[in-house]
């Protein structure tokens, strides 16, 4: 896997609710037809209120309409990124639009190991609130040997919290990637 | 330094003397419980992953409760029903309880409780993130995604972080005019909507343990509305009495010990509680009933997994008795065992559904129903412009089927004497 993650910033606030990452009434498109499947990176973050979409200046959608991809990879959150309902189809719809990492203050539990276990994308935790000093577009470069984060436009960086013990599982890809790399399958 | 009970439960699951807040562990699991939405795709990755060789690791700690998009002519919500039942016969799936037979049992969580699968010092996880309700038989439960469902599907295993304790103690006894529901409350209000990530929120007191099972399960239910892993309550006489009507099963009984080390503790007086609401769009908006009380409703919901058990009816029909609800009120039982009680228990020789249907509610068939909106066709459901008080769990926006509704949750006394007045209203006018 990569260890170094480049990519452009997206900015979000706290709370992001599983309904806002990818809203109920998308949840319908078969997640293992891969066309059908293009449809949840079409509706990624399409439920987050434009405002707050895309921080400091808001009003930039994650996705641009009828767009099936991002123009952002890392996507900087705030506290409790992902609460809410335990659908798997939120962190699967982030990578399908072509999200690879988040970096966020806190995460709701379902959807943390949602994204670790599926290998959808990287979660890592912020040791200070981020989302306030990064803006949306910024040139971002996410160390996995180093735990930093680099923000090339700004020339900061900040310090993340070591991914622990579920590095291995995302060394590996995904949950089940790993048990057969260890014998457990 | 003693250990939680939340920490033995998971130290003996994965054969380990001692386990610290923190640490990833491989649990064993007892119980794999799933439904009609997260089942099939479950299913599908277990094939996808296991290939040719796809076990069920134990047939018999699998269980299948179809209940969430059920009663509908919704086809994509049918046809998960018949994945599941495909699925059922082609692995002979023993413990499948299929709608539309006599098998059928209604919400999950109830379900689980009463079909006897609930046992102290086990550990069970369900896709569903309201699987911590069964914490309230002093066993480790809590909800998973699909991917991770599928594994446990394939190996009876799972990783888990061993999550910090937090404790709340409820001294008193409980006034007439307050339930577990309002007591949750208190707690959403105090610790937020994410106050409890990561970590474990274990129940004592004596408030608590006078409480019967199915009032328990109301605190262990709504762990998850603080962002919780699991809630836990020890198992004491009443969780054996529930637990040996039912089953035959081993279980062993874990309490915390006096010095295990919580992250935090919170006391509550329960007599100076008042009966409490969540406010539009989160459980943790808590405010007084009294602070609320005049806001005109368009609808009231008494049931899902969090107030459609027997104490809520009976709590609720005690306040109807011999009214007449001004607004559209629903009774929907969690469970048919809930539903067919409704017709067996009484007050002053009337039964429960008697009751609620002189007044003029609708009696509908158990299952999740409107607590999450649900099809278009489905019983209760929200539509724009209404304002609701409910039973149920959340209120986030659109939760019950219209964004643009407004949802207040309370406690069934709370509903029954809103739903007679039309207007939100302290149950303490009717008691
Ligand atoms: S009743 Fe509501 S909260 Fe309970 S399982 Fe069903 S949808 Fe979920």
């Amino acid at each position: 896997m990569e260890k170094i993650i480049k990519g452009r910033a997206f900015v979000l606030g706290d709370n992001i609710d599983t309904d806002q990452i990818i809203p109920a009434e998308h949840l319908v498109y078969s997640l293992s037809d891969p066309e059908e499947a293009k449809n949840y990176g079409r509706f990624a973050l399409s439920g987050v209120p434009l405002n707050q979409s895309g921080l400091p200046k808001g009003g930039i959608p994650f996705v641009e309409e009828n767009q099936y991809l991002t123009k952002y990879q890392i996507i900087i959150g705030g506290s409790n990124f992902g609460c809410g309902s335990s659908r798997e189809h939120a962190p699967f719809a982030l990578q399908v639009a072509g999200a690879k990492a988040i970096v966020a203050e806190s995460y709701a539990r379902i959807f943390y190991r949602n994204c670790v276990d599926g290998g959808f994308v990287v979660p890592y935790e912020t040791l200070e609130k981020l989302n306030d000093k990064i803006e949306t577009g910024d040139q971002l470069e996410l160390d996995l040997n180093e735990n930093i984060l680099r923000n090339l436009s700004k020339n900061e960086t900040y310090k993340l919290r070591p991914l622990g013990d579920i590095l291995p599982i995302i060394e590996a890809g995904n949950i089940f990637e790993y048990a057969r790399q260890n014998n457990m399958i | 330094m003693g250990m939680t009970i939340t920490e033995k439960i998971m130290a003996k699951s994965s054969g380990k003397k001692r386990v610290e807040p923190g640490e990833s562990i491989w649990l064993n699991v007892d119980v794999l419980m799933t439904h009609d939405v997260c089942g099939p795709p479950t299913i599908e990755i277990w094939k996808r992953e296991f290939g040719d060789k796809a076990k069920i690791w134990d047939k018999d700690k699998l269980v299948i409760f179809p209940d969430h998009y059920i009663f509908t002519k919704n086809p994509q919500a049918n046809r998960n029903v018949n994945i599941l039942r495909e699925f059922a016969s082609e692995y002979n799936v023993p413990n499948y309880y299929d709608v539309g037979t006599d098998r059928y049992k209604g919400v999950c969580h109830i379900a689980l409780a009463e079909e006897g699968y609930n046992l102290p010092g086990t550990v069970l996880f369900g896709t569903d993130s309201h699987t911590c309700t069964s914490g309230a038989f002093g066993m480790f439960s809590t909800g998973v995604g699909n991917t991770d469902a599928a594994f446990i599907l394939g190996t009876g295993k799972i990783w888990e972080k061993v999550p910090e304790s937090l404790k709340f103690i409820f001294e008193g006894n409980m006034p007439e005019y307050l339930t577990a529901k309002d007591l949750i409350l208190m707690i959403l209000g105090d610790i937020t909507t994410d106050g409890g990530t990561y970590k474990a929120l274990e129940f004592d007191g004596e408030a608590i343990f006078s409480m019967q099972m199915d009032e328990r399960m109301t605190l262990t239910n709504m762990a998850i509305e603080a962002g919780a892993m699991n809630g836990i309550i020890k198992a004491d006489e009443i969780t054996e009495k529930y637990v040996r009507e039912r089953t035959d099963k081993p279980y062993e009984i874990f309490e915390s010990d006096p010095d295990a080390k919580y992250r935090e503790t919170y006391r509550y007086q329960v007599n100076k509680i008042e009966p409490l609401v969540a406010k539009p769009h989160s459980p943790d908006n808590r405010d007084t009933v009294r602070n609320v009380a005049g806001r005109k409703l368009t609808k009231c919901y008494i049931g899902s997994c969090t107030g459609g058990k027997l104490t809520d009816f009976y709590n609720a029909a005690k306040i109807i008795f011999g009214n007449e609800v001004k607004v559209p009120t629903f009774v929907v039982p969690g469970s048919t065992y809930v539903a067919r009680q409704l017709e067996v228990e009484t007050i002053n020789g009337i039964t429960l559904k008697e009751i609620f249907e002189k007044a003029g509610c609708v009696v509908a068939q158990s299952s999740c129903a409107a607590c999450l909106g649900g099809p278009v066709d489905t019983v209760g459901r929200a539509t724009d412009g209404e304002v609701v008080i409910s039973t149920t769990n959340r209120n986030f926006p659109g939760r019950m089927g219209s964004k643009k509704s407004e949802v207040y949750l309370a406690s069934p006394l709370t509903v029954a004497a809103s739903a007679i007045t039309g207007f939100i209203t302290d149950p303490r006018e009717f008691l």
